[in-house]
């Protein structure tokens, strides 16, 4: 009880830490906005023969939403390696407040503030041409599956944002993220790639996950990839949380102020 | 009295680097205790051990009567760290910050408890600022505010008056003592003797890793000799004469171009005997000072005792 209470605090300061800085949430959203402006309308023309008869903005929507999520998880690190700088750690640590409380506040707030920023890219496809034949169940499945894997990547950010010996370093582990996005059929379909390539792509842990959304918005069925999606999902939750609390517990937190 | 902290041959090293090379010492319940030391003493080794923020490799210290390192969560029960920086949540404003902290203790009201304090701490008219607006004492004031939100009965301060301009510091050392006449027991650390001298009960000098003297800031000067008097001459020739005319009988301390310090024994009887013994060599110093001993003395004494045994 008392833990469920004190996550519930850190989830909302952290939460008050996001919604006072519209600055970054205008960064997380901005490169992928301009990402999917870009593909849609510069290589949309090219590559867009590639996706059949699937129209293109359809086909990278779920690739450009876990872009914002991964780039919004950037922020999630950043802001609990702040909290360490500054010594805020530390008092929380000298207090009878769980470890699991303090980080969980940072996993709760990051995700549900990437559900929003979320939210917005789906607004701009929609503008530009984004349509889908899922119904409320399928938008529900959808939401979960990007809620349980922003919470996931947020795990795995709140452990390289203890690691990180700078704020600034803190968010850096997500370009090996991107990286994984764009060797994956988020923008083109696997078979164009090389095939050192496609082996990868086809059998790294976003596919399946990309493919499941992607499933669900074009089709309105999870598809027969939706319980690697979860078995990936899930996996990197467990061991990123279990490596979080590890890393947190056996740290002594250096401020520099 | 019982003791609010016992440390006992506390080790710690980091890497090859010996930090804390054994050691010992009590504090009594609702009493100031300062410990004293240089930058790199390891002062704040010892206040990490202390608050369940590291573990020691060797040794044992328990803190409101529980083992920091067998059972930290009782600990923090009872304590309160205002590190050395103040630790105070710059997006939000004092009110949010000092509320952050009720909840996360379960006081009853933390909406009441936050107002009392900014009230306590002269923070009303700020309450409702972010923190990253303070100035260094107005942080450092919200800061301690923070720590005494739970009433713990142990309060650490790493460093509490460091940066800070000398009103803020006055200031500082009136919250501390105000809190100590309270009953609450007060940790700090300080590279001030000044600071030491001002405020604590006890004193501890932290030098290598190691206490090397612990007493009241009295007992600490006593280690020093004291009823030191400077002369000052009127020539070269003069303060010759005068340390022929004293050294027999008095340690003499110090000597610098024309002036001549000496120690007595401090009581009138032996500073009036120096005094006839100049007005019998027919002396007369165009200056002289009673030299009071400061904690500095003792600290620069004992430090450099330690560089000869070496």
């Amino acid at each position: 009880m008392r833990a469920l209470k004190d996550t519930w605090t850190m989830t909302r300061r952290s939460l008050r830490h996001i919604v006072r800085s519209p600055d970054t949430i205008i960064t997380v959203l901005l490169s992928p906005i301009a990402l999917l402006l870009m593909f849609v309308y510069v290589l949309g023309g090219a590559l867009g023969h590639q996706t059949g008869s699937i129209k293109y903005v359809d086909f990278i929507t779920p690739g450009i939403i876990i872009m914002t999520v991964i780039s919004g998880i950037a922020y999630a690190a950043f802001r609990l390696n702040t909290d360490i700088q500054k010594g805020i750690i530390n008092r929380f640590r000298t207090m009878p407040v769980a470890p699991s409380s303090i980080l969980s506040g940072q996993a709760l707030s990051s995700t549900l503030s990437n559900l929003f920023s979320s939210l917005l890219v789906l607004a701009v496809a929609f503008v530009i041409g984004f349509r889908t034949s899922a119904g409320l169940v399928e938008w529900l499945l959808f939401a979960g599956l990007v809620a349980l894997f922003t919470l996931a990547t947020t795990w795995m950010a709140i452990f390289f944002g203890l690691r990180a010996k700078s704020a600034e370093g803190a968010g850096s582990f997500s370009y090996i993220l991107m990286l994984l996005i764009f060797i994956s059929p988020s923008f083109v379909p696997t078979a164009s790639l090389t095939p050192f390539l496609r082996g990868f792509a086809e059998n790294q842990p976003f596919t399946p996950i990309i493919e499941t959304m992607r499933s669900l918005l074009i089709t309105g069925t999870p598809g027969n990839k939706v319980w690697l999606a979860l078995v990936w999902s899930v996996g990197i939750l467990v061991i990123m949380y279990g490596l979080a609390i590890w890393q947190y517990n056996r740290k002594t937190f250096v401020t520099n102020s | 009295m019982e003791s609010a902290i016992t440390v006992c041959e506390l080790r710690k090293a980091y890497k090859e680097n010996a930090v804390l090379t054994g050691v010992d010492f009590t504090v009594e319940s609702g009493t100031i205790f300062a410990l004293l030391g240089s930058n790199g003493a390891g002062k704040t080794t010892i206040i990490n051990i202390l608050t369940t923020l590291t573990k020691a490799d060797a040794g044992n210290a328990t803190v409101g009567g529980f083992d920091v390192a067998q059972s930290p969560n009782k600990v923090r029960q009872h304590i309160s760290l205002t590190g050395q920086f103040a630790a105070v949540d710059d997006i939000l404003t004092a009110r949010e910050n000092l509320k952050l902290i009720g909840d996360l203790r379960h006081v009853s009201n933390s909406v009441q408890t936050a107002a009392d304090l900014l009230k306590k701490f002269n923070l009303t008219v700020a309450a409702d600022r972010r923190a990253t607006t303070f100035s260094g004492g107005m942080r450092r004031r919200l800061d301690i505010a923070m720590s005494l939100i739970g009433s713990p009965s142990i309060i650490f301060l790493d460093e509490p008056t460091n940066g800070l301009d000398p009103e803020a510091r006055h200031d500082t050392w009136q919250m501390i003592r105000e809190l100590a006449k309270n009953g609450t027991t007060v940790f700090l650390t300080t590279q001030y003797l000044e600071e030491a001298d001002e405020l604590a009960d006890t004193i501890a000098v932290l030098h290598q890793g190691k206490i090397i003297a612990k007493g009241t800031a009295n007992e600490l000067k006593k280690l020093v000799p004291s009823g030191l008097v400077k002369f000052t001459f009127y020539d070269e020739k003069q303060l010759e004469t005068a340390i022929g005319a004293l050294e027999d009988d008095f340690e003499i301390t110090e000597r610098d171009d024309l002036s001549l310090t000496v120690a007595t024994g401090g009581s009138t009887t032996q500073i009036a005997g120096l005094f006839i013994r100049l007005r019998d060599a027919k002396l007369e110093p165009t200056d002289f000072s009673q030299q009071i001993p400061t904690l500095d003395d003792v600290f620069f004494k004992l430090t450099s005792n330690k560089e000869e045994e070496k």
